[in-house]
């Protein structure tokens, strides 16, 4: 499976989601996911992908870690794997 | 129904190891919060917290004791002693039956769990000191004030994470203003510290990594500190009748329940509480000129923190003072009510308001007086400690001064 195969599939496990639902244009809160899904989200990328992700829930623009859409989680995700694996 | 003083205060805390101390860094803006010092943390992506520094344990209690008392308990007694030796009461006979002691913590003995599990299962270690589970009992801080001073009385802990200490000191003050206890010990102490207790925190992504800054747009999130503060109530009449100095009168406290989220903060829940309190001192809004705030420099917290004052105080809001002593000691979590009682009797007493650090941008949603960066000298005779706790526990105590 791909990065964004992974991202996606966490992602609709997360939202109680069919893998196909999870569009990549669509913003966590439009698949439902609350802030507590975020953080839970993250977590389960970190522990897929062994990685360390940057991120502040109190400054979520700010974070290096863009989740305004599945599709900039996906390319984060893509980013931090190179600079960290 | 007595009316309720408080006629002794103590505290340890990351501003200083008494009430003078806190009260004068406090007054001087100065920040308890820096870089934390403990086993494993580099580790951590959360580096800062408000440690407590200057306390020597072996300077206050023999090993025997040490044995006996994990750093939260430590904490307390500290904290008690202090509080019991302003009060100049002894408790004896009819008194000692009557007095007891409740005190808040989020993980009591969390040092104790910490070191013994390390030791078993990091460190294959098949056998533990046997006063372990003593140590580490949530109770234990309560159980060895109740020791200490002799007192035979209701005493209970009480946990409700960041609310617990205004639980504590709430509930203390209902049984002395009914008559159920003469004289009660209250307050809270908490030590997390840790390297897992701070790791455990990390995954929530609510923790600044660089400042505690609560009500400023720029805020990132909270600050973990440590600590005790403890105080002693007893009624007016008692009070009076033995020439005690008193710092403040406890006028009302009210505790309601968001029943929404397990973390997210809720306006309603909020403001039911602060109203409450109002209620129960039969106060007017018109009343209160301070509110030593939640404010834990989340970006949720004030927001709703500022929404629900707004919500309860409508034009009033702007008339009164609003700070977050947090930005100074660190949320102490179980103990952060206690702590910051002495803000409130700082106001009460000394006419002096302690400032919100760390405040370097306005934030629409919180457009109060938060009293940045600098203490201020004002007169207030009603203030409000507001407590808003993970699981929506929500605490609020009313003072006045006397």
């Amino acid at each position: 499976m791909s990065v964004k195969d992974k991202v996606v599939q966490i992602i609709a496990d997360q939202g109680l989601l069919d893998v196909t639902d999870v569009t990549l244009e669509a913003t966590l809160d439009d698949l439902g996911i609350d802030s507590l899904g975020v953080v839970e989200s993250i977590f389960a990328i970190e522990e897929e992908f062994d990685i360390e992700v940057p991120f502040n829930a109190n400054a979520p623009a700010q974070s290096d870690f863009d989740i305004s859409s599945v599709a900039s989680i996906i390319l984060a995700v893509e980013n931090l794997v190179a600079e960290q694996t | 129904m007595n009316r309720v003083v408080i006629t002794g205060a103590g505290t340890i805390n990351a501003l200083g190891v008494t009430v003078p101390q806190t009260l004068e860094a406090m007054r001087e803006g100065r920040l308890g919060i820096g870089a934390l010092d403990f086993r494993d943390v580099e580790r951590l992506s959360i580096k800062i917290g408000g440690q407590v520094h200057g306390f020597d344990a072996e300077a206050h209690f023999d090993r025997q004791k040490l044995g006996l008392y994990d750093r939260f308990t430590q904490f307390t007694l500290i904290a008690a002693r202090e509080a019991v030796a302003q009060s100049g009461l002894t408790f004896s006979d009819e008194l000692a039956e009557t007095s007891g002691v409740v005190l808040g913590t989020a993980a009591g003995g969390m040092n104790t769990w910490d070191d013994n599990f390390r030791s078993v299962y990091e460190e294959g270690k098949n056998r533990v000191h046997p006063f372990v589970v003593p140590k580490l009992m949530t109770n234990a801080a309560t159980s060895h004030v109740s020791i200490e001073f002799n007192l035979q009385g209701p005493s209970l802990t009480v946990s409700t994470a960041c609310a617990s200490s205004n639980h504590a000191i709430g509930l203390a003050f209902q049984m002395v203003r009914s008559g159920m206890a003469r004289t009660m010990i209250a307050g809270g102490s908490e030590s997390m510290l840790t390297f897992g207790g701070i790791k455990a925190w990390e995954g929530l992504r609510v923790m600044s990594k660089t400042a505690c800054r609560p009500f400023s747009a720029n805020r990132s999130g909270m600050v973990q500190g440590e600590g005790a503060g403890v105080f002693v109530l007893e009624t007016y009449v008692d009070a009076k009748a033995r020439g005690a100095g008193i710092l403040a009168e406890i006028v009302g406290f009210s505790m309601t329940s968001d029943a929404s989220d397990i973390v997210m903060p809720n306006k309603d829940g909020a403001a039911r509480a602060i109203r409450g309190a109002l209620r129960d001192a039969r106060m007017d809004m018109s009343e209160i000129g301070y509110i030593n705030a939640h404010g834990t420099g989340t970006a949720a917290n004030d927001k709703t923190e500022c929404a629900a004052i707004a919500d309860v105080f409508g034009g009033h809001a702007d008339q009164l003072m609003i700070s977050s002593t947090k930005s100074m000691h660190g949320h102490l979590i179980g103990a952060t009510g206690a702590v910051e009682l002495l803000a409130c009797v700082m106001a009460l007493r000394d006419g002096v308001i302690a400032p919100t650090l760390g405040y370097e941008s306005a934030d629409p949603d919180c457009a109060l007086d938060v009293v940045p960066n600098t203490a201020r000298d004002a007169k207030v005779t009603g203030v409000i400690s507001n407590a808003f706790a993970f699981g929506g526990m929500n605490a609020v105590l009313a003072l006045k001064a006397v």
